[in-house]
């Protein structure tokens, strides 16, 4: 089945976009993202020698996944932009998931300094995919605004809630013409087919898959569970009805 | 002369250069990123970049992360 996800001036046979974060180690990630079939992987941008080291960007080079650098941590659009700025010259990719969080308790997206600093890295030539809330209105100012993507949470970062409002969603896939990845809070493999049932172009996560008892399965459910969504996505589900209507014949 | 990296000081020759002060931490070159006083120094120039006395340089690299 040839229906790869497109973002900007690339395309992935695999929709699933896998994080690196939360992982006991690098052997145990390593056969996680195998198993997720995974082409797209976040890593974060820190100071060298502290704890992690560079080893996650062998592993990736391994596994033929393209690393995509996040701004995790940052809160203003300032530190965003720096972020961004040396990840661009660490990994030698104009590719940033734009990630600015208002604070600790909810690490929800901080809106204003989300568009401030899309523009700016927009105009500075990075290709922005945007972590955003699951807010119509911010998602097509971010599209106006030049993102690559836009990627909607379903719940806060690491709660494993999975999506809290999904006609906020759909009401997002319905006006976007850049793709729409659910981003965090899923949980399990069924709520990232529920993301693609609603027209998600793809599902980005981490925690489910790192901090489960059994990653390398996990990824492979989710994989499956993207996989599953996507198709049910374009079968044309039946509608839905109050009464029983019968699917054997009356005699 | 003194300058801090990723918060610790650190005592590196005079006229010392990014690639210099790469090579006396032990650092590669590939997969790092380096800002000195808050701006960022592409590789391309790190051979002919000066360090000032005082610099506070950041080091960043990539890690498990999002």
């Amino acid at each position: 089945m040839d229906d790869p996800l497109i973002i900007a001036d690339r395309s992935y046979s695999s929709r699933l976009i896998m994080g690196t974060g939360g992982a006991a180690n690098l052997a145990v990630l390593e056969r996680a993202l195998k198993a997720s079939g995974t082409e797209l992987t976040t890593v974060s941008i820190r100071r060298v020698d502290t704890q992690g080291g560079t080893g996650v960007l062998e592993v990736l080079e391994r596994l033929g996944i393209d690393p995509l650098p996040n701004t995790a941590g940052c809160r203003t659009a300032a530190e965003a932009v720096l972020t961004a700025t040396m990840a661009r010259e660490a990994l030698g990719t104009p590719w940033i998931k734009l990630e600015i969080v208002g604070d600790d308790r909810t690490l929800l997206p901080d809106a204003v300094e989300l568009l401030d600093a899309a523009a700016q890295l927009v105009a500075d030539g990075f290709t922005v995919l945007a972590y955003t809330n699951d807010d119509p209105v911010l998602a097509l100012r971010l599209e106006e605004l030049g993102c690559a993507a836009v990627m909607p949470l379903g719940s806060p970062i690491g709660t494993g809630l999975g999506i809290r409002n999904p006609h906020n969603l759909e009401l997002i896939v319905a006006r976007a013409t850049i793709p729409v990845i659910l981003d965090a809070g899923i949980g399990t493999a069924s709520d990232a087919a529920l993301a693609m049932e609603l027209g998600c172009a793809g599902v980005m996560l981490a925690t489910a898959v790192t901090r489960a008892t059994d990653p390398e399965a996990m990824a492979a459910a989710m994989r499956h569970g993207v996989l599953a969504g996507r198709l049910a996505h374009g079968a044309g589900r039946v509608p839905q009805r109050f009464w029983a209507q019968a699917s054997s014949p009356p005699r | 002369m003194e300058i801090q990296v990723n918060g610790t000081v650190r005592e590196v020759p005079d006229g010392a250069t990014v690639t210099t002060m790469l090579g006396a931490l032990g650092v590669p070159s590939r997969g790092v990123a380096v800002a000195v006083d808050g701006v960022v120094v592409a590789k391309t120039d790190h051979d002919r970049t000066v360090l000032p006395d005082g610099a506070e340089v950041e080091v960043l690299t990539a890690v498990q992360g999002g």
